[in-house]
């Protein structure tokens, strides 16, 4: 490892920050449209569950604008969109009806506000069924699963809680989380010659977009290109969910021989691409007057929605992470997926792992109010240790454990002890105000627990004049993706950030690529740039060391300059004069992550490369006459190993929590008996704005020599752990409410909504 | 009568007659103009993606406030000037310095939100009103989702830059006297048009003529029905640009506002009757909706959650009404007859609202529940009025929102609670379980009924607790009042 750098561990603006405010970064919708480009709009089913008797499209057919109706009868390829290719996710649904807002048909028209109208002139008949499953209960209550039950266990879970000296009963729901990402989903497909398809769209993953694509049109991948520059977000949101939009543009284009364009209205967005998973979670523990766990038995059940989807990989990873950073000595985890009549629940940050975490995290409040102890004295007890209890559930050891130093630091630069001491005495004497106050730790598991989705290409070009062209296989959606990659690049070469250009992700320029997603982005595509810049640089040295009569290895790139002992030649120069020479100036990098494994069916190996930590320290404020509630005080610290950009890990911590917070806070998925979504819009689902957060927000980076893993330049995965931190604020508002009846333990569901916390407030009487 | 549109768009004098009386302003500047820097985030004016500086000539000088070019129909821009992020700063010229502040500051990670948070600064930095303090901009920003920052590098350079030097602006306050904004505007024809009268009497004439069509005056609601319901309006009223319509008359017997004043320009007088009343305004909307709509829309349209309208009932304001051929006045509590009527006859329009000066002896109160503080819609809205005598309650008005079918009076926790002390709690009990008998509040996404009985219980007895003595410190976990505040202090 180099002591020191010019460019990475730098805190280097967003690559397109000057773009963003000044209105000049394109996104989809910004991009100059082909001449007669045409407009796509789906048409939505109006029930949950049932037959389709008929299905008249003539009044749309006949409205003024439009040029073709899309059905199952123009699909020349397989009538899905499924990630795995399960066949569950129909482009459009043929007979049967499984959740309201499925796509039936879609409009082309020659304008979009055209084609919005026309999609709701269709006469569909159907035969509904009485009662859709809409709830875990009801399909708990018919046992509707759309995957198999799947568990963890070691020892003797079961006899070991019933013959703890202390013992604990309990269940919580966990509500889902729409993404709302600020660019709704967007494709605009353009047709080329020979069945060629260049589709833009808005995906964390182009490489499946580009199957689903080929697979929808019936031509050879090769036929579809599919290209990302940027997202106005995606959260998880477009990692399976974009396929939909870019396949149905693309057959459009397909049918019409026009470039097409499907941009869903942010009201349809909401209702017909998929949310974070909702759980409900029953759990018994057995412990000591410590507080300490003997067993822990918890048994998940996860809303999945019509069809599979991403449900394996999340309810997978939520039981993970049902550990967070406490050992569980006999344990069962149970995970049950179900399917219900609603959207297909899918990826959102964190991918399953902050419910598992939520759950810990609740048992630990738990076990607080039923030793009398605090509940970081609680959470101590139950760490991980390092020589021993370091076994997760899963059977993995966990060699890089930090996480009682750094939930040490924090509890020190947070003043916790004096701040839990205050409160307590606030609350005494208020008798209509609480205050809480709790400290979470994180730990989040490292690479896809899919073993194939751990790989990455770079491609990088030197030109002439000694700039660089950069581009791999990950997207950028805001996370700063684009700029770490860039300074890793720049760092190899030597050369001024603003020499290498960032080109947009594109399948042809790096194919066969998994998904920008589990927090994997920095670590894989950091790693395949340097591969095809060390390829590029060995080159370069062999040319210098011959010039200057030189060893290889003492050849050194920095400073614009390539040099050995005395003698150097710009970097430019040498660019010029190697392509003179007639070598190479351009190489594909590959990365394959290291040391993971997983077999699954025998719950056995290595899921993740390393574990990322952090903890947070949140204060709020309740109302205990109306539920109200007032985050006051935030502190957090974060390990991201040695960090390639400080300035966009905070962002992305401090970003993260805020998106957390909302989950468990003002964030609240509402359904019907009916299966409709009755959240649709922003005016009805609340995510966070700026008087949510809390004047005192302090962000930490934990400092550290870095990784224990040989992760590029020794930094570590950020965009997903964070998330988690938010679990600080409804741990502060479980210990507000608790405080009202010391003792008794309150029964508050997420989100903490006013309502649920005037309900938790409620609970705590027997009735 | 002028019969074509004429407003400014950065630097471009537009003069349109061909544009549809729904257009909306945002798709005219993406998709008739090509200026993509402004973005449609929810298309209903609550991300504030597409927030935009709409500027109106006030005393010779252009004023500028931030609009979701969203839901502002097209034809409203009229006689105005309306600056997009693509206006800021030249390719490769020097940013402005709230692009520059948001830029070093880290505070866009995907971007899409930003030109929106830009374009709000920018107002704010114009603006200069309000005090350079985090809960202005807070207040500025409460109607900008973001989804990536967290909003801390944002609020930062906002601190830094909105309030810093004022930066030589060029408005071209000058140039827009030549655009002719006092006479009525009448654009399409006796089937379709977008007018906006410049007097009562041209309204309430075009009224009688088209009573079919529909009168908008910030079009915070009637937008959506336009860009969601994808209703066909074809006749358009705007009451927007009506000589008189916006006037705010105070004296000692109280105020009289017209129809057309917004949230915002209410704001300050509203304030000085109580500062309750001054958060439930800044709790309306974001300060985009604020700009635009008005509370004469929001009681006309006679929805059931509706913030004013409580407030409004306690305070025993007056609605007047007026058509070409009569002008009446009725307590605001009768305009609203049952859910989605209210008593307004064809060709008839909303003209004034006369609210009375708050008594010495009478004590207000306002309660707003919602999931989210800034920029929700009320799960359950309450008002109270209190008239003392010594310890004793002589009169109550409590009305709520969210609790029925339109905002209603509770008339047995009135009754019950006359003639009893303010300081008895036990006393207060049968008026608080009595609101079960005003109301039967329904479930819906935003609370269930058995939540709403509950808050709108205990948010009674918190304003009666407050107007006892009970310090608002004690009981809030936000907008202490004010007095409260320095004495905690």
């Amino acid at each position: 490892m180099t002591s020191t750098t010019a460019t990475v561990h730098k805190a280097k603006k967003h690559d397109s920050g000057i773009k963003h405010v000044s209105g000049r970064a394109r996104y989809i919708d910004d991009m100059p449209e082909p001449a007669g480009t045409l407009h796509v709009v789906p048409g939505l089913a109006t029930i949950a569950s049932g037959q389709i008797k008929s299905i008249d499209l003539d009044p749309v057919k006949q409205a003024p604008g439009v040029v073709a109706v899309l059905t199952r009868d123009h699909i020349r390829g397989a009538n899905d969109t499924s990630p795995a290719g399960t066949g569950d996710d129909p482009v459009f649904a043929e007979n049967v009806v499984t959740f309201h807002g499925q796509a039936l048909f879609a409009v082309v028209a020659t304008n979009r506000l055209a084609a919005r109208k026309a999609a709701r002139l269709a006469k569909v008949v159907y035969e509904a069924d009485e009662a859709p499953l809409i709830s875990v209960a009801d399909a708990r209550k018919v046992g509707s699963e759309v995957l198999e039950t799947y568990q963890f266990l070691r020892g003797e879970p079961i006899e070991a809680i019933k013959a703890a000296p202390h013992r604990l009963k309990s269940e919580m729901k966990i509500g889902g989380q729409e993404h709302f990402y600020l660019e709704g989903q967007i494709a605009m497909a353009i047709p080329g010659e020979d069945g060629d398809m260049t589709v833009l769209s808005s995906t964390q993953h182009p490489t499946e977009v580009q199957h689903v694509v080929a697979h929808v049109l019936h031509v050879p991948q090769h036929a579809v290109t599919v290209e990302t520059r940027r997202m106005g977000g995606g959260f998880g949101g477009k990692e399976s969910q974009a396929s939909q939009w870019a396949a149905i543009s693309a057959l459009a284009a397909q049918v019409t021989g026009k470039a097409c364009k499907l941009r869903l209205d942010r009201d349809d967005d909401m209702i017909m691409t998929g949310k974070r998973h909702d759980f409900e979670v029953g759990f018994e523990a057995g412990f000591d007057e410590n507080g300490r766990l003997i067993a822990v038995d918890t048994d998940l059940a996860s809303r999945c929605g019509h069809s599979a989807d991403l449900s394996l990989g999340v309810n997978d990873r939520a039981m993970f992470h049902s550990d967070n950073a406490y050992f569980y000595p006999d344990v069962r985890i149970k995970s049950h997926r179900l399917r219900t009549n609603t959207v297909s629940a899918t990826a959102f940050r964190g991918f399953g792992g902050p419910q598992g975490v939520l759950f810990a995290e609740r048992m630990m409040d738990e076990i607080a109010i039923e030793t009398g102890l605090d509940p970081l004295d609680v959470r101590r007890a139950n760490f991980y240790g390092q020589d021993s209890r370091n076994v997760t559930p899963f059977g993995m050891i966990i060699e890089d454990n930090i996480i009682d130093d750094l939930v040490t630091q924090l509890e020190k630069t947070s003043h916790y002890r004096d701040r839990r001491s205050e409160i307590e005495a606030f609350n005494k004497t208020s008798r209509f105000l609480k205050k809480g106050i709790a400290l979470t730790p994180v730990k989040f598991g490292i690479a896809f627990t899919l073993n194939h989705l751990n790989q990455a290409g770079a491609l990088v070009h030197v030109y002439t004049d000694g700039s660089v062209y950069l581009t791999h296989a990950g997207t950028e959606m805001g996370q700063g993706l684009y700029i770490k990659v860039a300074q890793v690049v720049a760092e190899e070469f030597g050369i001024d950030l603003d020499k290498v250009k960032i080109g947009a992700t594109v399948t042809d320029k790096v194919p066969n690529t998994g998904p920008t997603a589990a927090s994997s982005g920095s670590d894989l595509n950091g790693m395949a740039a340097k591969a095809a810049a060390d390829q590029i640089k060995a080159r370069m040295r062999v040319f210098v060391a011959e010039r200057f009569q030189a060893q290889q290895d003492d050849v050194v790139f920095a400073d614009n300059k390539v040099s050995v002992g005395e003698s150097s030649m710009n970097f430019s120069d040498l660019a010029q004069e190697m392509h003179l020479d007639r070598i190479s100036l351009s190489a594909s990098g590959f990365y394959r992550t290291p040391k993971v494994s997983w077999n699954r069916d025998e719950v056995k190996g290595r899921p993740f490369f390393y574990f990322s930590y952090g903890a947070a320290c949140s204060e709020v404020q309740i109302d205990t006459m109306t539920g109200e509630m007032k985050v006051a005080a935030v502190d957090i610290l974060h390990d991201v190993g040695k960090s390639l950009n400080p300035a966009v890990d905070i962002g992305q911590i401090e970003g993260g929590f805020v998106q957390g917070m909302g989950w468990l806070t003002t964030e609240e998925l509402v359904w019907d008996d009916q299966g409709r979504l009755r959240t649709h819009a922003p005016s009805t689902y609340k995510i966070p704005c700026a008087s949510d957060v809390p004047e005192h927000f302090v962000t930490n980076l934990y400092e550290s020599s870095g990784n224990r893993e040989d992760t590029i330049y020794r930094s570590k995965a950020v965009g997903e752990p964070p998330l988690m931190h938010g679990i600080s604020v409804f741990s502060a508002i479980y210990h507000a409410i608790a405080s009202i009846k010391p003792g008794t333990k309150p029964q508050l569901d997420a989100p903490a909504t006013p309502e649920a916390i005037l309900s938790a407030i409620a609970s705590l009487e027997p009735s | 009568m002028l019969h074509e549109l004429c407003f400014r768009l950065n630097d471009e004098i537009i003069t349109l007659t061909d544009f549809g009386p729904t257009d909306t302003l945002l798709d005219f500047i993406r998709e008739r103009k090509n200026l993509s820097g402004t973005k449609e985030g929810c298309n209903e004016g609550d991300c504030g993606a597409c927030t935009i500086a709409m500027g109106e000539l006030e005393d010779g000088e252009l004023v500028y406030r931030p609009v979701n070019a969203c839901i502002q129909l097209l034809g409203m821009a009229h006689g105005r000037h309306m600056i997009t992020v693509d206006h800021l700063s030249k390719e490769g010229g020097a940013l402005h310095p709230v692009q520059d502040a948001m830029a070093r500051h880290h505070g866009s990670q995907c971007g899409f939100c930003t030109p929106g948070i830009v374009m709000s600064l920018y107002c704010l930095h114009e603006d200069r009103k309000d005090p350079p303090t985090r809960e202005t901009v807070n207040t500025w920003l409460a109607g900008n989702l973001c989804r990536c920052t967290g909003y801390r590098p944002i609020i930062d350079a906002a601190m830094e830059s909105c309030f810093g030097p004022i930066v030589p602006s060029n408005h071209p306050s000058g140039e827009m006297g030549a655009i002719d904004s006092s006479q009525s505007l009448f654009v399409g024809n006796d089937d379709a048009f977008f007018a906006a009268p410049a007097t009562l009497k041209d309204a309430l004439e075009l009224y009688a003529k088209h009573p079919d069509s529909t009168p908008v005056a910030g079009a915070t609601d009637v937008g959506l029905w336009v860009t969601k319901r994808l209703d066909e309006l074809p006749k358009i009223l705007h009451l927007g640009r009506i000589q008189g319509f916006s006037d705010i008359v105070v004296n000692t017997d109280g105020l009289t506002m017209g129809a057309g004043v917004t949230y915002e320009a209410a704001l300050s007088h509203l304030a000085d009757i109580d500062p309750d009343i001054a958060e439930l305004i800044l709790r309306i909307g974001s300060r985009q909706v604020r700009a635009s709509g008005t509370i004469g829309g929001n009681i006309a349209n006679g929805s059931p959650i509706g913030d004013t309208p409580p407030l409004l009932i306690v305070l025993e304001a007056a609605v007047e009404l007026q058509s070409v051929d009569n002008k009446r006045s009725m307590p605001i509590e009768e305009f609203f007859i049952e859910y989605g009527k209210q008593d307004r006859n064809a060709g008839e329009l909303l003209t004034s609202i006369q609210i009375p000066a708050l008594q010495r002896e009478e004590h207000l109160r306002c309660g707003k529940i919602t999931k989210r503080f800034d920029q929700d819609i009320s799960a359950v809205m309450a008002a109270f009025k209190f008239t003392l005598e010594g310890e004793r309650i002589a009169a109550a008005r409590i009305a709520y929102g969210g609790m029925a079918g339109t905002p209603k009076r509770a008339n047995h926790a009135e009754q019950l609670l006359q003639g009893v002390s303010i300081s008895d709690e036990v006393a207060w009990l049968p008026a608080i379980t009595a609101l079960s008998d005003d109301f039967a509040p329904m479930s819906d996404m935003r609370a269930s009924a058995s939540y709403r009985m509950t808050a709108a219980q205990n948010l009674l007895r918190k304003a009666l607790l407050e107007i006892g003595g009970t310090s608002s410190s004690a009981t809030r976990v936000t907008a202490t009042r004010p007095d409260d505040l320095e004495a905690a202090e």
